[in-house]
Protein backbone atom coordinates (compact mmCIF):
# COMPACT_ATOMS: atom_id res chain seq x y z
CA UNK A 1 0.00 0.00 0.00
CA UNK A 2 3.11 2.63 -0.29
CA UNK A 3 1.83 5.69 -1.68
CA UNK A 4 4.41 5.55 -4.82
CA UNK A 5 2.56 2.25 -5.89
CA UNK A 6 -0.93 3.65 -5.57
CA UNK A 7 -0.25 6.82 -7.12
CA UNK A 8 0.45 6.89 -10.35
CA UNK A 9 1.25 10.18 -10.98
CA UNK A 10 3.80 10.92 -8.62
CA UNK A 11 6.43 13.35 -10.64
CA UNK A 12 9.84 12.79 -10.99
CA UNK A 13 12.07 14.12 -8.60
CA UNK A 14 13.43 17.17 -10.55
CA UNK A 15 10.51 18.45 -11.70
CA UNK A 16 8.82 17.73 -8.03
CA UNK A 17 11.46 19.78 -6.43
CA UNK A 18 11.10 23.00 -8.71
CA UNK A 19 7.14 22.39 -7.94
CA UNK A 20 7.49 22.32 -3.98
CA UNK A 21 10.17 24.85 -4.08
CA UNK A 22 7.10 27.43 -6.55
CA UNK A 23 4.18 26.28 -4.54
CA UNK A 24 6.33 27.08 -1.07
CA UNK A 25 7.54 30.36 -2.83
CA UNK A 26 4.21 31.74 -4.26
CA UNK A 27 2.52 30.68 -1.12
CA UNK A 28 4.35 32.20 1.32
CA UNK A 29 4.66 35.97 -1.02
CA UNK A 30 1.11 35.64 -0.70
CA UNK A 31 0.48 35.45 2.72
CA UNK A 32 2.99 38.63 3.42
CA UNK A 33 1.49 39.97 1.27
CA UNK A 34 -2.48 39.43 2.82
CA UNK A 35 -1.16 41.38 5.85
CA UNK A 36 1.57 43.97 4.12
CA UNK A 37 1.29 46.34 6.78
CA UNK A 38 3.00 43.74 9.44
CA UNK A 39 5.14 42.82 6.80
CA UNK A 40 6.40 46.68 5.99
CA UNK A 41 6.90 46.81 9.45
CA UNK A 42 9.26 43.92 10.41
CA UNK A 43 11.06 44.21 6.71
CA UNK A 44 11.28 48.23 7.87
CA UNK A 45 12.88 47.39 11.41
CA UNK A 46 15.70 44.80 8.98
CA UNK A 47 15.71 47.51 6.73
CA UNK A 48 17.27 50.24 9.13
CA UNK A 49 19.14 47.58 10.97
CA UNK A 50 21.42 46.59 7.95
CA UNK A 51 21.47 50.13 7.06
CA UNK A 52 23.41 51.33 9.81
CA UNK A 53 26.67 49.30 8.64
CA UNK A 54 25.86 49.93 5.07
CA UNK A 55 25.57 53.14 5.81
CA UNK A 56 28.68 53.74 7.49
CA UNK A 57 30.54 51.75 5.08
CA UNK A 58 29.51 53.95 2.36
CA UNK A 59 30.68 57.14 4.36
CA UNK A 60 34.59 55.17 5.04
CA UNK A 61 34.19 54.18 0.98
CA UNK A 62 33.74 57.52 0.54
CA UNK A 63 37.03 58.94 3.23
CA UNK A 64 38.97 56.25 1.27
CA UNK A 65 38.09 57.64 -1.86
CA UNK A 66 38.48 60.96 -0.95
CA UNK A 67 42.46 60.41 1.11
CA UNK A 68 43.26 59.21 -2.27
CA UNK A 69 43.03 63.09 -3.24
CA UNK A 70 45.22 63.70 -0.68
CA UNK A 71 48.42 61.85 -1.84
CA UNK A 72 49.47 64.91 -2.85
CA UNK A 73 51.06 65.26 0.79
CA UNK A 74 52.99 62.54 -0.22
CA UNK A 75 56.05 64.19 -0.68
CA UNK A 76 59.59 63.98 -0.23
CA UNK A 77 62.12 66.49 0.01
CA UNK A 78 66.25 65.47 -1.05
CA UNK A 79 68.56 67.31 0.33
CA UNK A 80 71.54 67.15 -2.45
CA UNK A 81 75.59 66.70 -1.44
CA UNK A 82 77.52 69.61 -1.42
CA UNK A 83 79.76 67.75 -3.90
CA UNK A 84 76.77 67.77 -6.36
CA UNK A 85 77.22 71.46 -8.42
CA UNK A 86 74.01 73.40 -9.49
CA UNK A 87 73.29 72.54 -12.82
CA UNK A 88 74.36 68.95 -12.14
CA UNK A 89 71.09 69.73 -9.72
CA UNK A 90 69.21 71.06 -12.29
CA UNK A 91 69.90 67.91 -14.14
CA UNK A 92 68.79 65.57 -11.64
CA UNK A 93 65.71 67.74 -11.61
CA UNK A 94 64.95 67.19 -14.83
CA UNK A 95 65.43 64.15 -15.25
CA UNK A 96 62.99 63.44 -11.60
CA UNK A 97 60.25 65.69 -13.07
CA UNK A 98 60.39 63.30 -16.26
CA UNK A 99 60.14 59.56 -14.33
CA UNK A 100 56.73 58.11 -14.60
CA UNK A 101 54.64 57.94 -11.58
CA UNK A 102 56.01 61.80 -10.36
CA UNK A 103 53.37 64.28 -10.24
CA UNK A 104 55.61 67.45 -9.50
CA UNK A 105 59.40 68.40 -9.02
CA UNK A 106 60.75 71.78 -7.40
CA UNK A 107 64.18 72.36 -7.79
CA UNK A 108 65.20 74.60 -4.71
CA UNK A 109 68.74 76.00 -5.36
CA UNK A 110 71.16 76.46 -2.06
CA UNK A 111 70.97 80.66 -2.80
CA UNK A 112 67.15 80.21 -3.12
CA UNK A 113 67.03 78.27 -0.22
CA UNK A 114 69.59 80.51 2.43
CA UNK A 115 66.66 83.62 0.89
CA UNK A 116 63.55 81.88 2.03
CA UNK A 117 65.06 80.80 5.60
CA UNK A 118 66.60 84.06 5.83
CA UNK A 119 63.02 85.26 5.46
CA UNK A 120 61.27 82.97 7.35
CA UNK A 121 63.32 81.99 10.30
CA UNK A 122 64.26 85.63 12.03
CA UNK A 123 67.62 85.08 11.73
CA UNK A 124 68.52 86.97 8.77
CA UNK A 125 71.12 89.17 10.09
CA UNK A 126 73.23 86.12 12.10
CA UNK A 127 72.83 84.34 8.58
CA UNK A 128 75.28 87.31 7.59
CA UNK A 129 77.72 86.41 9.54
CA UNK A 130 78.49 82.80 8.00
CA UNK A 131 81.05 82.73 5.17
CA UNK A 132 79.67 79.94 3.88
CA UNK A 133 75.54 78.91 2.80
CA UNK A 134 74.92 76.08 4.97
CA UNK A 135 71.68 74.92 3.43
CA UNK A 136 72.23 72.16 0.75
CA UNK A 137 70.26 72.18 -2.39
CA UNK A 138 67.00 70.44 -2.57
CA UNK A 139 64.45 68.95 -4.91
CA UNK A 140 61.02 68.18 -3.37
CA UNK A 141 59.18 65.82 -5.28
CA UNK A 142 55.45 64.83 -5.08
CA UNK A 143 53.73 61.25 -6.91
CA UNK A 144 51.22 61.28 -9.22
CA UNK A 145 48.02 61.55 -7.29
CA UNK A 146 46.69 58.56 -9.47
CA UNK A 147 49.59 56.61 -8.25
CA UNK A 148 48.52 53.89 -5.34
CA UNK A 149 49.90 54.18 -2.18
CA UNK A 150 52.41 51.29 -2.30
CA UNK A 151 53.81 52.15 -5.10
CA UNK A 152 53.93 55.79 -4.90
CA UNK A 153 56.23 54.83 -1.32
CA UNK A 154 58.33 52.91 -3.18
CA UNK A 155 58.81 55.70 -6.12
CA UNK A 156 59.84 58.05 -3.22
CA UNK A 157 61.75 55.75 -1.26
CA UNK A 158 63.90 55.04 -4.52
CA UNK A 159 65.04 58.54 -4.98
CA UNK A 160 66.03 58.24 -1.40
CA UNK A 161 68.76 56.05 -2.09
CA UNK A 162 69.86 58.02 -5.61
CA UNK A 163 74.08 58.57 -5.32
CA UNK A 164 73.37 62.21 -5.58
CA UNK A 165 71.51 62.53 -2.79
CA UNK A 166 72.81 63.17 0.96
CA UNK A 167 69.58 62.82 2.97
CA UNK A 168 65.74 62.82 2.49
CA UNK A 169 62.56 63.34 4.45
CA UNK A 170 59.48 61.54 4.02
CA UNK A 171 56.36 63.78 4.66
CA UNK A 172 53.60 61.15 5.16
CA UNK A 173 53.13 60.75 8.71
CA UNK A 174 49.90 62.39 8.79
CA UNK A 175 49.04 60.45 5.95
CA UNK A 176 49.74 57.49 7.77
CA UNK A 177 47.73 58.26 10.57
CA UNK A 178 44.88 58.94 8.30
CA UNK A 179 45.09 55.43 7.16
CA UNK A 180 45.14 53.80 10.95
CA UNK A 181 41.79 55.64 11.59
CA UNK A 182 40.32 54.86 8.36
CA UNK A 183 41.47 51.34 9.42
CA UNK A 184 40.41 51.58 12.81
CA UNK A 185 36.78 52.94 11.94
CA UNK A 186 36.31 49.84 9.49
CA UNK A 187 37.61 47.41 12.25
CA UNK A 188 34.65 49.45 13.80
CA UNK A 189 31.88 49.00 11.49
CA UNK A 190 32.65 45.58 11.82
CA UNK A 191 31.88 45.12 15.47
CA UNK A 192 28.93 46.99 14.89
CA UNK A 193 28.00 45.10 12.07
CA UNK A 194 28.16 41.54 13.90
CA UNK A 195 25.70 43.22 16.56
CA UNK A 196 23.29 44.50 14.38
CA UNK A 197 23.39 41.03 12.48
CA UNK A 198 22.45 39.77 15.68
CA UNK A 199 19.76 41.76 15.88
CA UNK A 200 18.64 41.15 12.43
CA UNK A 201 18.60 37.38 13.51
CA UNK A 202 16.34 38.01 16.68
CA UNK A 203 13.95 39.74 14.92
CA UNK A 204 13.53 37.60 11.73
CA UNK A 205 13.64 34.57 14.65
CA UNK A 206 10.98 36.42 16.63
CA UNK A 207 8.24 36.93 14.02
CA UNK A 208 9.11 33.11 12.56
CA UNK A 209 8.50 32.51 16.33
CA UNK A 210 4.81 34.00 16.02
CA UNK A 211 4.09 33.30 12.79
CA UNK A 212 4.85 29.37 13.89
CA UNK A 213 2.65 29.65 16.70
CA UNK A 214 -0.47 31.34 14.81
CA UNK A 215 -0.36 28.43 12.52
CA UNK A 216 -0.20 25.60 15.03
CA UNK A 217 -3.79 23.98 13.78
CA UNK A 218 -2.53 24.11 10.03
CA UNK A 219 0.87 22.42 10.95
CA UNK A 220 -0.74 19.78 13.33
CA UNK A 221 -3.29 18.81 10.36
CA UNK A 222 -0.44 18.70 7.90
CA UNK A 223 1.41 16.29 10.00
CA UNK A 224 -1.55 14.50 10.75
CA UNK A 225 -2.05 14.02 7.05
CA UNK A 226 1.59 12.67 6.22
CA UNK A 227 3.67 15.98 5.29
CA UNK A 228 7.29 15.57 5.61
CA UNK A 229 9.38 17.81 7.62
CA UNK A 230 10.93 19.41 4.91
CA UNK A 231 7.31 20.51 3.30
CA UNK A 232 6.02 21.35 6.90
CA UNK A 233 9.56 23.78 7.09
CA UNK A 234 10.32 24.74 3.93
CA UNK A 235 7.34 27.94 4.06
CA UNK A 236 8.89 29.22 7.23
CA UNK A 237 12.32 29.45 5.45
CA UNK A 238 11.02 31.06 2.46
CA UNK A 239 8.98 33.53 5.38
CA UNK A 240 12.64 34.33 6.67
CA UNK A 241 14.22 34.87 3.20
CA UNK A 242 11.58 37.20 1.98
CA UNK A 243 11.67 39.25 5.29
CA UNK A 244 15.65 39.08 4.88
CA UNK A 245 15.13 40.35 1.50
CA UNK A 246 12.98 43.00 1.75
CA UNK A 247 15.04 44.44 4.76
CA UNK A 248 17.81 44.72 2.34
CA UNK A 249 16.22 46.31 -0.33
CA UNK A 250 14.68 48.87 2.18
CA UNK A 251 18.22 49.15 3.47
CA UNK A 252 19.71 49.88 -0.10
CA UNK A 253 16.80 52.21 -0.77
CA UNK A 254 17.90 53.98 3.07
CA UNK A 255 21.29 54.28 2.53
CA UNK A 256 20.97 55.69 -1.75
CA UNK A 257 18.26 58.26 0.24
CA UNK A 258 20.77 59.60 2.71
CA UNK A 259 23.76 59.60 0.15
CA UNK A 260 21.68 61.58 -2.05
CA UNK A 261 20.64 63.96 0.71
CA UNK A 262 24.32 64.44 1.76
CA UNK A 263 25.42 65.04 -1.65
CA UNK A 264 25.40 68.54 -2.07
CA UNK A 265 26.78 69.40 1.61
CA UNK A 266 29.87 66.66 0.73
CA UNK A 267 30.84 68.40 -2.79
CA UNK A 268 31.34 71.55 -0.79
CA UNK A 269 33.41 69.75 1.62
CA UNK A 270 35.45 67.92 -0.80
CA UNK A 271 35.55 71.00 -3.24
CA UNK A 272 37.23 72.75 -0.01
CA UNK A 273 39.97 70.68 0.33
CA UNK A 274 40.54 69.87 -3.32
CA UNK A 275 40.64 66.38 -3.28
CA UNK A 276 38.00 63.46 -4.51
CA UNK A 277 34.49 63.44 -4.65
CA UNK A 278 32.53 60.39 -4.24
CA UNK A 279 31.58 59.75 -0.65
CA UNK A 280 28.58 58.49 0.86
CA UNK A 281 27.41 56.62 -2.71
CA UNK A 282 26.47 53.05 -2.49
CA UNK A 283 28.84 50.69 -3.78
CA UNK A 284 28.04 47.59 -5.98
CA UNK A 285 30.10 45.10 -3.78
CA UNK A 286 28.00 47.21 -1.07
CA UNK A 287 24.64 46.10 -2.19
CA UNK A 288 25.73 42.59 -2.77
CA UNK A 289 26.51 42.49 0.69
CA UNK A 290 23.57 44.23 1.84
CA UNK A 291 21.08 41.44 -0.05
CA UNK A 292 23.78 38.53 0.74
CA UNK A 293 23.85 39.46 4.67
CA UNK A 294 19.89 40.04 4.52
CA UNK A 295 18.86 36.50 2.61
CA UNK A 296 21.19 34.55 4.89
CA UNK A 297 20.47 35.95 8.63
CA UNK A 298 16.93 35.43 7.28
CA UNK A 299 17.32 32.33 6.45
CA UNK A 300 19.54 31.22 9.13
CA UNK A 301 17.12 33.03 11.61
CA UNK A 302 14.05 31.13 10.10
CA UNK A 303 15.92 27.65 10.21
CA UNK A 304 17.22 27.96 13.80
CA UNK A 305 13.52 29.12 14.76
CA UNK A 306 11.94 26.01 12.71
CA UNK A 307 14.42 23.70 14.37
CA UNK A 308 13.71 24.85 17.98
CA UNK A 309 9.97 24.70 17.49
CA UNK A 310 8.54 22.89 15.27
CA UNK A 311 9.59 19.59 16.35
CA UNK A 312 7.55 20.37 19.57
CA UNK A 313 4.33 20.57 17.37
CA UNK A 314 3.30 17.15 17.48
CA UNK A 315 -0.35 15.75 17.01
CA UNK A 316 -1.42 13.68 19.75
CA UNK B 1 -3.40 -12.15 0.71
CA UNK B 2 -4.30 -13.72 3.74
CA UNK B 3 -2.16 -11.23 6.02
CA UNK B 4 -4.97 -8.96 7.16
CA UNK B 5 -4.60 -5.04 6.40
CA UNK B 6 -4.58 -4.25 10.03
CA UNK B 7 -2.83 -6.70 12.94
CA UNK B 8 -2.88 -6.03 16.58
CA UNK B 9 -1.03 -8.83 18.17
CA UNK B 10 -1.41 -9.04 22.22
CA UNK B 11 -1.23 -4.85 22.33
CA UNK B 12 -0.65 -3.30 25.82
CA UNK B 13 -1.33 0.30 26.55
CA UNK B 14 -1.61 2.89 29.16
CA UNK B 15 -0.55 6.54 28.64
CA UNK B 16 2.65 8.26 30.46
CA UNK B 17 0.73 9.83 32.91
CA UNK B 18 -0.65 6.72 34.68
CA UNK B 19 -3.96 5.40 35.04
CA UNK B 20 -5.24 2.63 34.20
CA UNK B 21 -4.00 0.54 31.11
CA UNK B 22 -6.09 0.81 28.17
CA UNK B 23 -5.32 -2.30 26.15
CA UNK B 24 -3.82 -5.48 27.81
CA UNK B 25 -2.93 -7.77 25.45
CA UNK B 26 -5.51 -7.19 22.73
CA UNK B 27 -5.52 -8.76 19.19
CA UNK B 28 -7.46 -8.01 16.17
CA UNK B 29 -7.54 -7.83 12.81
CA UNK B 30 -9.00 -5.69 10.17
CA UNK B 31 -9.42 -7.57 6.44
CA UNK B 32 -8.13 -6.10 3.56
CA UNK B 33 -11.50 -4.59 2.07
CA UNK B 34 -13.23 -4.77 5.20
CA UNK B 35 -15.19 -2.23 6.78
CA UNK B 36 -15.69 -2.22 10.78
CA UNK B 37 -17.24 0.20 13.56
CA UNK B 38 -15.00 0.06 17.04
CA UNK B 39 -17.00 0.92 19.65
CA UNK B 40 -17.60 1.04 23.32
CA UNK B 41 -18.25 3.65 25.94
CA UNK B 42 -16.73 7.01 25.97
CA UNK B 43 -13.07 6.43 27.78
CA UNK B 44 -13.07 3.21 26.72
CA UNK B 45 -9.82 4.28 24.40
CA UNK B 46 -11.46 3.91 20.51
CA UNK B 47 -9.45 6.83 20.17
CA UNK B 48 -6.20 5.84 21.91
CA UNK B 49 -6.55 2.95 19.08
CA UNK B 50 -6.96 4.58 16.48
CA UNK B 51 -3.90 6.38 17.07
CA UNK B 52 -2.28 3.45 17.98
CA UNK B 53 -2.98 2.54 14.35
CA UNK B 54 -1.97 6.12 13.30
CA UNK B 55 1.09 5.95 15.21
CA UNK B 56 0.41 9.25 17.44
CA UNK B 57 1.18 6.95 20.43
CA UNK B 58 3.43 3.65 20.16
CA UNK B 59 2.00 0.51 22.46
CA UNK B 60 3.90 -0.66 25.45
CA UNK B 61 4.30 -3.99 24.52
CA UNK B 62 2.64 -6.11 21.86
CA UNK B 63 2.70 -5.47 18.07
CA UNK B 64 0.96 -3.49 15.53
CA UNK B 65 1.12 -4.56 11.92
CA UNK B 66 -0.28 -2.53 8.71
CA UNK B 67 -0.08 -4.00 5.71
CA UNK B 68 2.39 -5.80 6.29
CA UNK B 69 4.65 -2.88 8.01
CA UNK B 70 5.72 -3.33 11.41
CA UNK B 71 5.18 0.04 13.07
CA UNK B 72 7.84 -0.81 16.16
CA UNK B 73 10.70 -1.19 13.27
CA UNK B 74 9.23 2.57 11.60
CA UNK B 75 11.60 5.32 12.32
CA UNK B 76 10.52 8.53 13.08
CA UNK B 77 11.30 9.79 9.35
CA UNK B 78 9.26 7.26 7.97
CA UNK B 79 6.52 8.23 9.93
CA UNK B 80 5.02 10.73 7.46
CA UNK B 81 5.33 8.91 4.45
CA UNK B 82 3.33 5.64 6.49
CA UNK B 83 0.54 8.54 7.29
CA UNK B 84 0.45 9.25 3.87
CA UNK B 85 -1.04 5.47 3.16
CA UNK B 86 -4.17 6.32 4.97
CA UNK B 87 -6.75 8.85 4.64
CA UNK B 88 -7.57 10.54 8.81
CA UNK B 89 -11.28 11.77 10.03
CA UNK B 90 -11.87 13.31 12.40
CA UNK B 91 -14.70 14.41 14.97
CA UNK B 92 -13.82 17.93 14.61
CA UNK B 93 -13.21 17.74 10.96
CA UNK B 94 -9.67 19.92 11.56
CA UNK B 95 -9.94 21.69 8.23
CA UNK B 96 -8.08 24.64 7.77
CA UNK B 97 -10.04 27.65 8.09
CA UNK B 98 -8.20 30.12 6.09
CA UNK B 99 -8.27 28.18 3.15
CA UNK B 100 -10.94 27.06 0.64
CA UNK B 101 -12.71 23.63 0.52
CA UNK B 102 -10.61 23.47 -2.28
CA UNK B 103 -7.46 24.26 -1.03
CA UNK B 104 -8.33 22.07 2.16
CA UNK B 105 -9.09 18.83 0.03
CA UNK B 106 -5.94 19.63 -2.47
CA UNK B 107 -3.72 19.36 0.53
CA UNK B 108 -2.43 15.64 0.75
CA UNK B 109 -1.81 15.82 -3.32
CA UNK B 110 0.13 18.94 -2.78
CA UNK B 111 2.20 17.16 0.02
CA UNK B 112 2.78 14.83 -2.37
CA UNK B 113 3.96 16.88 -5.23
CA UNK B 114 0.94 16.64 -7.56
CA UNK B 115 1.08 18.91 -10.15
CA UNK B 116 -1.66 21.76 -10.73
CA UNK B 117 -3.91 19.83 -13.22
CA UNK B 118 -4.05 16.75 -11.52
CA UNK B 119 -4.58 18.32 -8.14
CA UNK B 120 -7.58 20.33 -10.22
CA UNK B 121 -9.13 16.65 -11.70
CA UNK B 122 -8.87 14.77 -8.20
CA UNK B 123 -10.10 17.59 -5.83
CA UNK B 124 -13.42 17.76 -8.34
CA UNK B 125 -13.96 13.90 -8.35
CA UNK B 126 -13.22 13.85 -4.79
CA UNK B 127 -15.94 16.48 -3.39
CA UNK B 128 -18.07 14.80 -6.55
CA UNK B 129 -18.03 11.65 -4.72
CA UNK B 130 -19.17 13.46 -1.14
CA UNK B 131 -21.85 15.35 -2.94
CA UNK B 132 -20.04 18.46 -3.15
CA UNK B 133 -19.65 19.53 -6.54
CA UNK B 134 -19.09 23.08 -7.43
CA UNK B 135 -18.37 24.18 -3.63
CA UNK B 136 -14.76 24.71 -4.35
CA UNK B 137 -14.36 28.08 -3.90
CA UNK B 138 -16.56 28.02 -0.79
CA UNK B 139 -14.82 28.83 3.01
CA UNK B 140 -15.21 26.05 5.51
CA UNK B 141 -17.20 28.22 7.82
CA UNK B 142 -19.99 28.88 5.79
CA UNK B 143 -20.44 25.00 5.19
CA UNK B 144 -23.02 23.20 7.50
CA UNK B 145 -21.22 20.72 9.84
CA UNK B 146 -22.35 17.50 7.83
CA UNK B 147 -20.95 19.54 4.67
CA UNK B 148 -17.59 20.18 6.42
CA UNK B 149 -17.55 16.38 7.41
CA UNK B 150 -17.97 15.78 3.67
CA UNK B 151 -14.61 18.26 3.09
CA UNK B 152 -12.73 15.91 5.67
CA UNK B 153 -14.06 12.77 4.27
CA UNK B 154 -12.94 14.13 0.36
CA UNK B 155 -9.69 15.36 1.87
CA UNK B 156 -9.43 11.82 2.87
CA UNK B 157 -9.54 9.99 -0.22
CA UNK B 158 -8.58 12.27 -2.22
CA UNK B 159 -5.02 10.36 -2.80
CA UNK B 160 -7.40 7.27 -2.99
CA UNK B 161 -5.91 5.46 0.02
CA UNK B 162 -6.50 1.43 0.63
CA UNK B 163 -7.39 2.44 4.59
CA UNK B 164 -9.78 4.84 5.89
CA UNK B 165 -9.94 5.78 9.40
CA UNK B 166 -12.40 7.61 11.24
CA UNK B 167 -12.66 8.54 14.50
CA UNK B 168 -16.23 9.51 15.70
CA UNK B 169 -17.15 11.17 12.48
CA UNK B 170 -20.98 11.84 13.27
CA UNK B 171 -20.07 13.06 16.80
CA UNK B 172 -20.55 16.69 16.09
CA UNK B 173 -23.48 15.86 13.83
CA UNK B 174 -27.42 15.13 14.02
CA UNK B 175 -28.89 12.05 13.11
CA UNK B 176 -29.74 12.48 9.76
CA UNK B 177 -26.58 14.02 8.64
CA UNK B 178 -25.04 11.04 10.78
CA UNK B 179 -26.39 8.37 8.64
CA UNK B 180 -25.76 10.29 5.54
CA UNK B 181 -22.23 10.13 6.40
CA UNK B 182 -21.94 6.37 7.71
CA UNK B 183 -23.71 5.33 3.90
CA UNK B 184 -20.76 7.71 2.60
CA UNK B 185 -18.52 5.29 3.87
CA UNK B 186 -20.23 2.32 3.10
CA UNK B 187 -20.30 3.42 -0.96
CA UNK B 188 -16.46 3.93 -0.55
CA UNK B 189 -15.87 0.36 1.30
CA UNK B 190 -17.77 -0.92 -1.71
CA UNK B 191 -15.27 0.11 -3.95
CA UNK B 192 -12.71 -1.45 -1.94
CA UNK B 193 -11.52 0.59 0.70
CA UNK B 194 -11.12 -0.90 4.14
CA UNK B 195 -12.47 1.64 6.74
CA UNK B 196 -12.30 1.69 10.79
CA UNK B 197 -14.82 4.03 12.09
CA UNK B 198 -14.46 4.55 16.12
CA UNK B 199 -17.95 5.54 17.42
CA UNK B 200 -20.09 5.50 20.55
CA UNK B 201 -23.31 5.60 17.94
CA UNK B 202 -24.18 2.52 18.72
CA UNK B 203 -27.66 2.73 17.51
CA UNK B 204 -26.84 4.22 14.26
CA UNK B 205 -24.35 1.81 12.52
CA UNK B 206 -26.85 -1.33 14.29
CA UNK B 207 -28.63 -1.21 10.93
CA UNK B 208 -25.89 -1.33 9.24
CA UNK B 209 -24.18 -4.75 7.54
CA UNK B 210 -21.04 -4.17 9.36
CA UNK B 211 -18.82 -5.67 11.61
CA UNK B 212 -18.55 -3.91 14.95
CA UNK B 213 -15.84 -4.46 17.31
CA UNK B 214 -16.10 -3.34 20.83
CA UNK B 215 -13.25 -2.80 23.28
CA UNK B 216 -14.10 -3.59 26.68
CA UNK B 217 -11.81 -3.99 29.52
CA UNK B 218 -9.08 -3.49 26.86
CA UNK B 219 -10.03 -6.17 24.97
CA UNK B 220 -10.92 -5.69 21.73
CA UNK B 221 -14.21 -8.48 21.17
CA UNK B 222 -16.58 -8.64 18.26
CA UNK B 223 -19.90 -7.80 18.96
CA UNK B 224 -22.66 -10.02 17.92
CA UNK B 225 -25.79 -7.82 18.99
CA UNK B 226 -26.53 -9.73 21.97
CA UNK B 227 -24.48 -7.39 24.35
CA UNK B 228 -26.87 -4.46 23.33
CA UNK B 229 -25.95 -2.18 25.46
CA UNK B 230 -26.14 1.58 24.33
CA UNK B 231 -23.86 4.00 26.41
N1 LIG C 1 -3.25 12.21 26.02
C1 LIG C 1 -3.75 11.51 27.05
N2 LIG C 1 -3.05 11.43 28.21
C2 LIG C 1 -3.54 10.71 29.26
N3 LIG C 1 -4.69 10.07 29.23
C3 LIG C 1 -5.45 10.11 28.12
C4 LIG C 1 -5.01 10.83 26.98
N4 LIG C 1 -5.96 10.70 26.01
C5 LIG C 1 -6.92 9.94 26.54
N5 LIG C 1 -6.62 9.59 27.79
C6 LIG C 1 -7.42 8.70 28.66
O1 LIG C 1 -7.44 7.43 28.07
C7 LIG C 1 -8.74 6.86 28.14
C8 LIG C 1 -9.24 6.50 26.75
O2 LIG C 1 -9.40 7.70 25.99
P1 LIG C 1 -9.93 7.69 24.50
O3 LIG C 1 -9.11 6.76 23.71
O4 LIG C 1 -10.00 9.08 24.04
O5 LIG C 1 -11.39 7.07 24.69
P2 LIG C 1 -12.62 7.11 23.68
O6 LIG C 1 -12.16 7.62 22.37
O7 LIG C 1 -13.09 5.71 23.65
O8 LIG C 1 -13.64 7.99 24.31
C9 LIG C 1 -9.62 7.87 28.86
O9 LIG C 1 -9.70 7.49 30.21
C10 LIG C 1 -8.86 9.15 28.70
O10 LIG C 1 -9.08 9.98 29.82
MG1 LIG D 1 -12.63 9.33 21.29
Amino acid sequence: MSGAKRVRAAPAAGSRWLLDHTRAISATLDQLARRPFGTLLTALVIGITLALPAGLYAVLGGLDAASSGLKGSLRVSLFLKDTVDEAAGRQLHATIARKPGIGEAKYISRDAALAEFKAHSGFGEALDMLSDNPLPATIVATPDAALPKAQAEALLDALTRLPEVDSARLDREWLERLYAILAVIERLILLIAGALALAVLVVVANTIRLDIASRREEILVLKLIGASDAFIRRPFLYTGLWYGLSGALLACLMVFGAGLALAGPAQTLSGLYGIGTGAGTLGVDTVFAVFGAGAALGWLAALWTVSRHLGAIEPR
Amino acid sequence: MSEALIRFSQVSYRYRDGGREILRDADFTLGHGEMAFLTGPSGAGKSTVLKLIALLERPVSGEITVDGQTLSALRPRAVPAYRRQFGMIFQNFALLPDRSVFDNVAMPLIIRGHSGDDIGRRVRAALDAVGLRGRERDWPVTLSGGEQQRVGIARAVVARPRLLIADEPTGNLDPAMAAEIMQLFGRFNEVGVSVLVATHALGLIRRLPHRILSLQDGQLVDDHGDAGSVS
